[in-house]
This record gives C-alpha cells, sequence and structure tokens, in this order.
C-alpha cells in the first residue's frame, strides 16, 4: 500500500506525459498486485476456477484428493520478485524525481538538488509515517558497501591529480589537523555545554561527547561534490575541499572507533592515547597500500586485455571495490583505499584499454554515482521523518553553532600556519570558502547510526540530522550567490593549447634539471625516475615510451577528426568558394580565408570542452592496427589513419607557405589564384611557372602549397639558411605525401565523395 | 650564521644575496655545490655539468646547459656564450628560479614574471636573433620527445608546426597574404603564456639546509 500512495504525488506533480504514464503504469501494477495479494494468501489458483476460491478455507491448500486443480493459465505470485522490484521500484521512483527537477527550469537554477532531493525524502518518508508502515532507513550496512563506494571510485578516477598532487601538503594538514581540531573543539565545548544546568543533559560523559565530536567533525564528499559540482569554482579551492573530504576519512575512522572502544571501556589510558595515534597511522597508510596494491593489480591485468576488450571496464569496477572491501575487513580507511585504487591505475588503465572501454568507464561510473548520490540524499529525508528522535535545544543549538565557529577558526588558524610554506597563499576570499564549504552529510548520519542503541544516540542523531540539513541547505544553497558576490574565481575555461602543453612538458624537464644541478632532490625528480621505471611494467609494449606531448597531440588530432565527422557542416568555415583571385578574396572581405585558418567559435568551444579533460587519456587507434576487435574499429583505423596523414600534411603546407616563404614574393596573382578548398572541386590556375604542375594538377586538393612552395627556391633573399633547408624538405615531402593522397583522392574524384567526406577533408588542425 | 662565518668569501655571500634575493643560508649550499661540481676549481665549465648523472636522462639537457653559460640570462643584457662560468654567474642563472615573495605589488610580479619568461624564451631563441623561428621551436620540440626515437621526430614536426600555426593566430590573427610570420617575438611569447601562471609554476624550492651530500 505504501507504494500506492507514494506515486500519487509524484504522477501529481510532474507535468509530463511521460512520467505521469509511468507512474499510471506502475499505479496500476501495484494495485492489482496489493489487491490480489490480499486476496488470495497460499493458494496459487486463478480467476479461472472462481468456484474454488468461494469453496474452501483460503489457507487451506486442497490437494487433489478431492478436486483436481485447473492448470493455472496466469497466476500471481509477487513474494517470489518482491525484493528485487521494490529496490528497482525506489531506484526507478528516486531518478524519476531527478529528471522531472531538471525539466521544470526555474527551479534547478534557484535550489540545490541535493536540497530538493531530501525535500522529496522528506516528503516520502512523511507519507510512509502517515499510512503507519515502517520507512526503508538509510541502513548503515546498505550505506557504506553499497552506496557510498561508486560515489568515492567516481570522485577519485577522475580526481585531477597535478592539483592535488601540488596542494597534497595543505589537503592533508586541513584533513588531519583540521578534523582533529574540530573534533576536540567540537566535544570538548559540548562537554561544557552539557555540564550547565537546566538542559538535562547531565547525563552525557565527556567521552560520549568526544565521540560525537568525531562524527559530525569530518568533512562529507558527498555533500561536498553535490553542493561544488553546481557552483563551478575555480581548480584550487575545489581540490581542497574536496580533497580534504576524502582523506579525513582516515582521521573520521581512527577516532570513531577509538572513541567508541573508550566509551564502552570508561576510562582512558595515555597507552591507549598513544595507540589511537598510531592506530591512525595504520589505517591510513594501510588503506593507502591496500588501494595500491589493487591499482597495480588492476594496471597490469590491463595490459593483457587487448583480446577481450569487452570486459576492460569491469576488472577497472571490480578490482576497486575489492580494494575498498578488502581495507574494510580490516578496518582500514576504506575512502582512502578507493582512491589509491582509482589514482595508481588510471594512467596506465587508460594507456591500455580501447577508447569504448574508456567511455563506458566514464559512463558507468557517472552513472552510478549519480543514482547513489540521488539515493542517498532521498533516504537521508526518509530517515530523518522516520527515525525515533529526542530533540533537545540546547545540544542542537549549540552543535550547530560550534560547528560553525571551529570550522572557520580551524581554517583560519590552519591556514596562517599553511601559508608559510605555500608558493601561491590563501586568500581571505579563499579561507572563507573553504570554510563555508565544509559541508555535513550522510557519512556522519551512518556513522550515528552505528553507535549502539542507549538514550543518547537519538539525541546525537537529532542533531547530526540537524546539523546536516542546516549545512546543505543553509551553506549549500547560499554559497552560490556568495560566490558570486565575493567574485571568487570561476573554473576557467582551460584554454589547454598546444603550446602550453608543450611548455608543461618543457617546465617539467627543465625543474627536474634545475633540481639535479642544486643537488637538490625534489618532487620533480622522484616523479621523472618513477615514471621512468614503472611504467615500463604497466604499458603495454611501445606505449610506455611515449610521451605525453604526443598522446595529447594525437589525442587532440583524432578529436578534431571526429568532431569534423559529426559536426557537419554547421560548425565549420565556409569554404566552398569557387576558383578566385586573389584580389577577390580580398575584397569579400572575407579575411579568414586568407589568414592563419582561424578556429570558429563553435568548434573551438568544442575542441576546449574537449581538451579540458585530463591529457593522460586513451591512446587512440592511432598505433594499433588490431583488427579482431569490435567491428567498427577496422574502418575506423584505416578512416582515421587517412585523414590523419593527409591533415598533417595539409599543415604542414600551410606552414610551409606562412611559415617560410619569405615576403618579398613576386608571383603573379594567376599562379596564387588557389584556395584552400574542398578536394571534389577542380579549379584551374596558371601552373606554367610551377616545375610542379603537372603532377598537381590531378590532385587539385593542396595546389597553392605545392605552387609556392616551388616558388621558393627562387626567392633572392633567404633570411635563414634553414628556412630554406626547411622548404626544401617539404618539398622532397610533397611527393610521398601526394602519390599517396593522390590515389585515395582519385578513387574518390572519381565516386561520390558525400557530404561527410568532403566536409572531414577539409578541415586543418586548426580550422 | 655562526656556522658560516668560518668560510672564506663571506663578504661576497652579503653582496650576492642583495643581488640575487637568495639568503645567506641558501647561497653556503649553492657554493658548496658549486664546488662540488666543478671540482673544487673557481669556474664551470660545460663538461661538469655533463658529468651529473641524474642530467643524462633529461631529454633537454642540452639545452639547460646552454642556459648556464648564455649571457643574457646574467641580467647584464649580454650577449653571446661563454666557455665557463663563475659562481656569481651560476647563481644568477639559479636565481631565475626562486619563488616570488609573498607581498608584491601587481607589477612586481609582472616583472618577476616576464624575466621567468625571458629565461624560457633565450632558451628556445639559441641564435639569439630575438625570435623563435619555426625550426627552432621545431628543435625544442624533438628534443623533447628525443626518447622516443624515430617516431618522435616526425610528430615533432608536426605538433611544432600546429603550435607556431597557434601562435600566429593567436599573436597576429589575419595576414595579409604577401605577409608571413617571422617568428614568435618576445612579445608573441607573452602574449602566448599569459595563462600559464609562469610565476607560480617555475620555482625550485632552495633548501636552507645541506642535502647535497646525499646527491651526486
Amino acid at each position: 500500500m505504501a507504494h500506492l500512495l507514494i506515486l500519487w504525488p509524484m504522477s501529481g506533480s510532474i507535468s509530463l506525459s511521460g512520467p505521469r504514464l509511468t507512474g499510471f503504469l506502475c499505479v496500476l501494477l501495484v494495485v492489482s498486485a496489493h489487491a490480489s495479494r490480499d486476496a488470495v494468501s497460499g493458494n496459487n489458483e486463478t480467476w479461472g476456477s472462481p468456484a474454488r476460491a468461494t469453496q474452501g478455507d483460503p489457507h487451506h491448500q486442497n490437494s487433489s484428493t478431492t478436486h483436481r486443480k485447473a492448470f493455472p493459465v496466469l497466476s500471481f505470485n509477487y513474494d517470489h520478485v518482491k525484493t528485487p522490484f521494490e529496490i528497482s521500484l525506489w531506484i526507478l521512483l528516486a531518478l524519476l524525481m531527478k529528471l522531472g527537477f531538471h525539466i521544470i527550469p526555474r527551479v534547478s537554477s534557484i535550489v540545490l538538488e541535493s536540497c530538493l532531493l531530501i525535500v522529496v525524502g522528506l516528503l516520502i518518508g512523511g507519507i510512509i509515517k502517515a499510512i503507519k508502515q515502517t520507512a526503508p532507513v538509510l541502513d548503515s550496512k546498505l550505506f557504506f558497501l553499497y552506496l557510498l563506494p561508486p560515489i568515492i571510485l567516481d570522485a577519485g578516477y577522475f580526481l585531477p591529480i597535478r592539483p592535488f598532487t601540488e596542494n597534497m601538503g595543505t589537503i592533508l594538514v586541513f584533513a588531519v589537523v583540521g578534523t582533529l581540531w574540530n573534533a576536540a573543539f567540537i566535544g570538548g565545548m559540548m562537554y561544557g555545554v552539557c555540564q550547565i544546568e537546566g538542559a538535562q543533559l547531565g547525563h552525557v560523559d565527556l567521552l560520549s561527547c568526544l565521540l560525537f565530536g568525531a562524527i559530525i567533525s569530518a568533512v562529507d564528499p558527498v555533500a561536498v561534490l553535490a553542493v561544488f559540482e553546481e557552483i563551478h569554482i575555480n581548480e584550487l579551492l575545489y581540490i581542497l575541499v574536496f580533497g580534504e573530504s576524502l582523506l579525513n576519512d582516515a582521521v573520521t575512522v581512527v577516532l570513531y572507533h577509538l572513541f567508541e572502544e573508550f566509551s564502552h571501556a570508561g576510562i582512558v589510558t595515555v597507552g591507549d592515547a598513544f595507540l589511537g595515534v598510531v592506530c591512525f597511522f595504520v589505517v591510513s597508510l594501510g588503506g593507502v597500500m591496500v588501494g595500491t596494491i589493487y591499482g597495480i593489480l588492476g594496471a597490469f591485468t590491463s595490459r593483457f586485455t587487448s583480446h577481450t576488450r569487452v570486459i576492460e571496464p569491469l576488472f577497472v569496477f571490480l578490482y576497486s571495490y575489492m580494494a575498498y572491501l578488502s581495507a574494510e575487513v580490516f578496518h582500514l580507511s576504506g575512502i582512502m583505499s578507493l582512491i589509491a585504487c582509482g589514482v595508481t591505475m588510471r594512467p596506465y588503465v587508460e594507456a591500455n584499454i580501447s577508447h569504448k572501454s574508456y567511455t563506458t568507464i566514464k559512463y558507468f561510473l557517472k552513472m552510478w554515482s549519480s543514482v547513489s548520490e540521488t539515493l542517498i540524499f532521498i533516504f537521508l529525508g526518509v530517515s530523518t521523518v522516520a527515525g525515533p528522535h529526542a530533540w533537545n535545544w540546547t545540544f542542537v543549538i549549540f552543535t550547530v553553532i560550534l560547528c560553525l565557529v571551529s570550522r572557520v577558526l580551524g581554517v583560519m588558524g590552519l591556514t596562517y600556519i599553511i601559508n608559510k610554506f605555500r608558493i601561491v597563499k590563501l586568500t581571505k576570499k579563499d579561507q572563507f570558502i573553504v570554510a563555508y564549504g565544509g559541508l555535513r552529510g550522510a557519512i556522519a548520519f551512518s556513522l550515528g547510526f552505528l553507535l549502539t542503541n542507549n538514550e543518547m544516540k537519538n539525541m546525537f542523531l537529532t542533531a547530526i540530522i540537524t546539523v546536516i540539513f542546516f549545512t546543505v541547505f543553509v551553506q549549500g544553497m547560499t554559497i552560490r550567490p556568495l560566490v558570486e558576490l565575493l567574485a571568487v574565481k570561476k573554473k576557467e575555461e582551460s584554454k589547454t593549447s598546444i603550446n602550453e602543453e608543450i611548455h608543461t612538458q618543457f617546465l617539467d624537464h627543465l625543474l627536474t634539471g634545475i633540481e639535479d644541478i642544486c643537488g637538490h632532490y625534489g618532487h620533480h625528480h622522484w616523479k621523472d625516475k618513477y615514471d621512468a621505471y614503472v611504467k615500463r611494467w604497466l604499458i603495454v609494449g611501445e606505449r610506455s615510451t611515449e610521451p605525453q606531448l604526443i598522446s595529447f597531440y594525437n589525442k587532440m588530432e583524432m578529436k578534431q577528426a571526429m568532431m569534423l565527422v559529426e559536426s557537419g557542416s554547421a560548425a565549420k568555415l565556409p569554404t566552398l568558394m569557387s576558383a578566385a583571385t586573389l584580389q577577390n578574396i580580398q575584397q569579400k572581405g572575407v579575411p579568414s580565408r586568407r589568414a592563419i585558418p582561424s578556429i570558429s567559435k563553435s568548434r573551438e568551444e568544442e575542441i576546449r570542452k574537449i581538451l579540458r579533460a585530463n591529457l593522460q587519456k586513451t591512446r587512440q587507434k592511432l598505433y594499433s592496427y588490431r583488427r579482431h576487435d569490435l567491428v567498427m574499429d577496422p574502418f575506423e583505423d584505416n578512416v582515421s589513419e587517412i585523414r590523419f596523414r593527409r591533415q598533417r600534411a595539409e599543415m604542414e603546407k600551410r606552414m610551409s607557405h606562412y611559415l617560410t616563404v619569405p615576403a618579398n614574393r613576386q608571383e603573379t596573382p594567376s599562379v596564387r589564384k588557389v584556395c584552400f578548398e574542398p578536394e571534389n572541386k577542380v579549379y584551374t590556375y596558371d601552373d606554367s611557372e610551377s616545375p610542379r604542375g603537372r603532377a598537381a594538377q590531378p590532385s587539385p586538393r593542396l595546389p597553392d602549397a605545392i605552387s609556392l612552395l616551388s616558388k621558393s627556391p627562387q626567392r633572392p633573399n633567404q633570411t635563414s639558411a634553414l628556412r630554406a633547408k626547411g622548404s626544401t624538405e617539404l618539398r622532397a615531402k610533397a611527393p610521398d605525401e601526394q602519390e599517396e593522397q593522390d590515389q585515395v583522392k582519385l578513387s574518390r574524384c572519381f565516386s561520390d565523395p558525400g557530404p561527410n567526406e568532403e566536409e572531414e577533408e577539409d578541415g586543418s588542425f586548426l580550422s | 650564521m655562526g656556522a658560516l662565518q668560518s668560510l672564506p668569501g663571506q663578504p661576497e655571500h652579503i653582496d650576492l644575496a642583495e643581488k640575487t634575493g637568495f639568503s645567506l643560508e641558501q647561497i653556503g649550499v649553492l657554493h658548496k655545490r658549486f664546488r662540488q661540481l666543478s671540482h673544487n676549481e673557481e669556474t664551470l665549465r660545460r663538461d661538469h655539468f655533463n658529468e651529473i648523472p641524474d642530467l643524462a636522462c633529461n631529454p633537454i639537457r642540452a639545452q639547460i646547459i646552454e642556459a648556464f653559460f648564455d649571457k643574457r640570462n646574467y641580467r647584464q643584457n649580454g650577449e653571446g656564450t661563454v666557455e665557463e662560468i663563475s659562481f656569481e654567474d651560476f647563481l644568477v642563472v639559479m636565481s631565475h628560479f626562486r619563488p616570488p615573495s609573498v607581498h608584491m605589488t601587481e607589477e612586481q610580479r609582472e616583472s618577476v614574471r616576464r624575466e621567468k619568461l625571458r629565461f624560457l624564451f633565450n632558451m628556445h631563441d639559441t641564435d639569439n636573433d630575438g625570435t623563435i623561428t619555426l625550426e627552432e621551436y621545431r628543435h625544442v620540440v624533438e628534443e623533447l620527445l628525443s626518447r622516443s626515437g624515430a617516431l618522435g621526430k616526425e610528430t615533432a614536426k608536426g605538433i611544432a608546426d600546429a603550435a607556431m600555426l597557434e601562435v600566429a593566430s593567436i599573436s597576429v590573427g589575419h595576414m595579409e597574404p604577401d605577409e608571413f610570420y617571422e617568428g614568435i617575438t618576445f612579445e608573441h611569447f607573452l602574449k602566448l603564456l599569459n595563462g600559464f601562471e609562469i610565476e607560480s609554476r617555475m620555482n625550485i624550492r632552495f633548501l636552507n639546509m645541506d642535502t647535497t651530500t646525499l646527491c651526486k
């Protein structure tokens, strides 16, 4: 019956036909399920034999001695599928909610999705309570084993490594020292509050307060992700807060277990405290070690998956999940293990797996983490309504205030110390955002849920829920306008241009070299050594020697090529021009034709979007010619290869044109009556002066470059001998490129090229 | 301070400290390293650098070493190269890698940027003509990819070409048909790496402690 009532509000609130239809279907199904279930119990007879139903005792299973049962044409057995059915229904509902929010235009821009989901959970919980059913509660086991890992894996796998490692010191200080400070401050002050007369809190002892402090002090990665995803803050702040929320898990685990043990034991000795410190190191480093081991295993496995590409994603998921579970077995920090596994595995796996597997991994992770997050917030709402509460004004209000105060003090104090060691200092604005972004979430709730049942537990739970609600609703919703107000630097549209990439690499090597000269083994040095040795073991074959720059460049070209195919004519530069003279071009005032091919805006956006992703991406199939992969690939390979080579050649031609031909050419306009045309347009030009004219004619594609190239030796002054060498080199290269292209082009000239091919050949890297 | 007072050449160090901005401890450490590299001679030569084993596997080793012998990096507006360098020159080149100080005005930050980018520019512009030509840029990329063998050479061309095109399109945008792009001037270079945040990236943490005995 509960299901019935849940569906009604949903179908009423969403004004689309799709969900409503689904809702109605669900309603029908469930209504019939319930109706039948109530009527028919333990009896599998059908409606085909109503006489039987009226006859005997419904609970009395009649055997074939007196009556003969008719063959059940249609039978009903809900219990059989009850559990998976309910689970699926819940997940489906949650996702339909999510869908609904994004369709209603105004809501999603004002209110955070997580807030809406909690509200929905509250509603559902309220409804369930109203009909006096037992609501599904956010069971800790369900949370920690099923709902949390996908989110953490998703976050860890796509963690931006460079900012993370660059700010590792800061993040660790915030995570460890900050959380300890929070726990101590809140626990201690709450104990002081509990001593206040008249608050009826005298029964709360110090250890319980400290335990409570430990639970409530940790910044929650789920909530942080949910909020920070939507405000697009700059990378540094994001990685600081998010990194802290991930790494403080070790502290939380240790403190939680420590205080729980102590509160049972009753007294604390110095030895116990010392053991606690040791335990912290064991938990955190052990977790990282477990994760790294599984990560290396995963990377090593991926080296051999070239023959079974289809199951590649599963290895990633399973190794990571095993890392998490293995860490949890020993009470090590599962979150840190999962992060370590993802981070370790990623560069090697991505070098080894196919592009499709990479896409699969990406999408599955995003999907699972999205579902998990939605479910977590809804369950949080439901559990709020359902759970037993013990409201105590003093306790709750002081908890909220102390959380805020301790966070602010902690961040400010730590930043003061940290800034002495940082090169890029944290400004006051940064500190404010870091402090304000310290949200609590479902992890605190689940930990509270795990407490042993005593009279304090309900009070603690109430306080925890209040803090969570406060942080998510108040802080989460106001952080966006505050970010705007304070003009905090937003996430930059990173134009990772090839020049920046070159210089990043160059700088890396330069700094390593300088460190070596100084005799100081800094982290550049170690990173270099690590790269050199480890990669050899974990990456297939020749790819292990391939530097980042080549992968980056190839990836860009591949994306460019793909974009050209997919984008169609809309994003291209307008190039449909007949053979026109230079004057014509100039008079038409379309400078882009003759200028350096500049990127059109939409193309630029696409390129940037793609380039913004992490650079250690999957190797495209440029150098692997494996044919027995999925069927489409061989074709793709061929086409890509040719495309790349042609693009590259074309670009070289353009380069030589713009960059090597000196300024004082004396060319007749007729020779220059060429432009970058789509290949199936034949146009004439006066090539009498060009020695390559004959060769160039059948391939109308690159006439300009070739003819101009041929002109260059006649130039009187070459300001640099190198330039002449460069151009002759190119010229010598041209015939090779050309023959190959001739063949392809001829075949295409004579067959109908079709719009796609025309477009895909027309572009070069930048156009 | 007490330990350093027994070292010879102390007053020079104070001058150097003022000139380059290093602290006295850092200068002491670097001096020790200088002596270690030069086998206790007064000047360093190129072959001394070649003896550093860690540097051997660095793809841009040659350019780094050249940078030390390039007079343009001595902040005296000199040009050309030298055959051997003194400790002062060594220190001046190293000072390009000092982290910027905390409190800097915008102009100071800008001048630090320019200085560091000038260093990089000088590294690329090997023939000292004030522009990075296509060939020079190609050489840079080839060196970066030199560990990849033959594969690298071919791709290096492509990458360098693409990069030059990009520079041209950023800096010049529209060119007349009979113009051509000579090379990257320093101003274009600045414009190109505008978003690169070099003042926070091109830094080495110079230690006040002496760890040179641990390394080769």
